[in-house]
């Protein structure tokens, strides 16, 4: 991958992934199945509105085959809500926008960071303005390992 | 028919390199069970000349040298990637048969008014970017072809930036080009019928195609046969989009030190039984017969040689793991011997039929268990594999093989996810 541009083609038309299966090891989402008995008298008035549970899979995931997770260490992005410990959630079918959090490589380390465009090249960015930004100039190569879209912290 | 042949290049190495980018660039290579041979090799070790298959001890001092990295197998990881590539493959085309962990076709009837060389860039694309694996396409009429395209386009002998259409190559282009390959490049010609066809002159692609079938058959089989018409652009074999159900399932190990009591083998032979059940009752299938079978180490000829299997028919289809481990445990009993160093076992399901409409034994007495495989099924679908099992396999697995270099569950368990910083 060279520059910052992480290669790519557009989605085919007319197709449209599912997010929501579940992922090896997730506890997969109960599907709600009305099974008590009704010998005689009043069917289950409920029986007509049964609906899927919600998944957690579904709202975090679009992109299953292209979402991973990853784990964070330190507190370089805390300014950006992301915390030492937090689950991150990342797309890696999404192209960086200016301003995405990113996972980079950086030194064959994985690192994640705020993704700014300038006319001169890029910065990657921790938790607000400080020593630990990195400029990565048009003759750089960056690779862009993600786009991070969730950052599941526990409370 | 058209079709394309997608394969990863490397898969395992490739695999191990999404989550470790310090592996890009350096020659790495994957080790089989207990750290044995070559399975996988990076490009850079490749031209170090390691062969594949070759063991990991031969190649020691050639490694220590050049700085090859040495990895266990992680094949929950190699499962979880193939399973995200051949997902996003699928978005291509409505027609895919998946032939290996690492390759897949791809039918592209109905896809020629497109530029399929187009096409193959966006499937390349897509695949690195979604999942981080590098992989090649080929293009072609027939399967045989498309896997020779696929060569093509890997080794670069034609195509480019790992696309290869030979459906837009002339008649005299593809002479060219298979004057230049050897026959032992194509699909379902293995060492020895290269041997058998170069003593009789037939040593390229572009010589084996021109040959002539009917004084071959007599001499070969009708696989050659059917070979040779693919070669030449008619196809004899279609795409199978669903994997068949497998006839047999196998599951076998080599321990990772050498098991001389009955107990470790018991242990071992019943841990094989519970992954070679739990693939049975996936697909939906019972068995009628277990094969258990031990050797020692062929490899070593100074020690005493042992080696036997037997074959236990059950009087009832079942896909019970307990049912299966008893009848498996029943047979390893008589096949023992005491005295030999062990080095492998190995449980085969056998006699293989749709499971749901059990033909009743008059004098059964067994346990209906099918609800607690349900629950066994679905625990170790959560909680990894054996979290919950069979009192036989025990607890210690000494007999466990060795993994010493594994790389971690990334995608596979929550405490071993990528760090990022």
């Amino acid at each position: 991958m060279n520059g910052h541009q992480v290669p790519g083609g557009t989605p085919l038309p007319g197709v449209r992934l599912f997010a929501g299966l579940p992922q090896p090891c997730i506890p997969q989402a109960g599907i709600p199945i009305l099974a008590s008995l009704v010998p005689a008298g009043f069917p289950s008035p409920a029986a007509d509105f049964v609906e899927d549970r919600l998944s957690l899979d579904e709202h975090l995931i679009e992109h299953k085959e292209a979402t991973f997770f990853v784990r964070v260490t330190g507190n370089s992005m805390t300014g950006f809500g992301i915390h030492d410990g937090d689950l991150l959630v990342v797309d890696r079918s999404l192209h960086p926008a200016d301003r995405s959090v990113v996972i980079a490589v950086v030194d064959g380390d994985f690192t994640v960071k705020q993704l700014c465009r300038l006319p001169d090249g890029v910065l990657l960015r921790s938790n607000g303005a400080g020593h630990s930004d990195i400029f990565v100039g048009p003759e750089q190569e960056l690779t862009v390992w993600g786009v991070v879209r969730w950052a599941i912290h526990s409370v | 028919m058209t079709l394309a042949l997608v394969d990863g290049n490397n898969f395992y190495v490739s695999c191990e390199r999404v989550f470790n980018p310090r592996l890009e660039g350096r020659p790495v290579v994957v080790l089989s069970n207990n750290d044995g041979c070559a399975v996988a090799r990076s490009a850079e070790v490749k031209a170090l000349g390691v062969k594949m298959g070759e063991p990991w001890f031969q190649m020691r001092d050639l490694a220590k040298k050049h700085g090859i990295l040495a990895l266990s197998s992680n094949y929950a990881l190699y499962a979880d990637m193939s399973n995200r590539m051949m997902t996003v493959l699928s978005q291509f085309s409505p027609n895919q048969e998946i032939y290996s962990i690492d390759e897949c076709f791809l039918g592209l009837d109905g896809f020629q008014h497109q530029d399929l060389i187009e096409y193959g860039q966006t499937m390349r694309q897509r695949v690195r970017q979604w999942v981080g694996i590098p992989v090649c396409v080929g293009i072609a009429e027939t399967k045989t072809l498309a896997k020779l395209a696929n060569h093509c386009a890997k080794k670069s002998y034609a195509g480019k930036d790992g696309v290869c259409d030979f459906t837009r190559m002339t008649e005299t282009e593809r002479s060219v080009l298979f004057a230049k390959i050897g026959i032992r490049e194509i699909w379902g010609v293995g060492p020895r019928l290269t041997e058998q066809l170069v003593g009789r002159g037939i040593s390229t692609v572009e010589a084996l195609r021109k040959s002539d079938t009917k004084t071959l058959r007599r001499e070969f089989s009708v696989v050659l046969e059917r070979t040779i018409a693919e070669l030449n652009g008619i196809p004899c074999m279609d795409l199978e989009d669903a994997a068949p159900n497998k006839q047999q399932i196998m599951s076998s190990r080599s321990f990772g030190q050498y098991v001389y009591d009955l107990a470790p083998l018991q242990e071992a032979v019943a841990s094989y039984i519970a992954i070679a059940s739990e693939k049975l009752r996936s697909q939906g299938s019972v068995a009628g017969m277990v094969q258990v079978y031990v050797r020692t180490n062929p490899h070593k000829a100074d020690a005493p040689q042992y080696q036997r299997g037997l074959t236990v028919p059950l009087s009832q289809a079942s896909d019970d793991t307990l049912l299966l481990t008893r009848a498996a445990l029943w047979g390893l009993k008589r096949l023992y011997r005491p005295g030999f160093a062990y080095q492998k076992a190995g449980v085969a399901l056998l006699n293989l039929s749709a499971a749901g409409r059990p033909q009743m034994d008059l004098f059964s007495t067994a346990r209906d268990n099918s609800q607690v495989m349900v629950v066994m099924d679905r625990i170790n679908r959560i909680w990894g594999r054996g979290t919950l099992h069979s009192a036989a396999e025990g607890v210690r697995k000494d007999w466990h093989m060795k993994r010493e270099k594994v790389s971690p569950g990334y995608t596979t368990r929550w405490d071993e996810l990528p760090l990022v910083t």
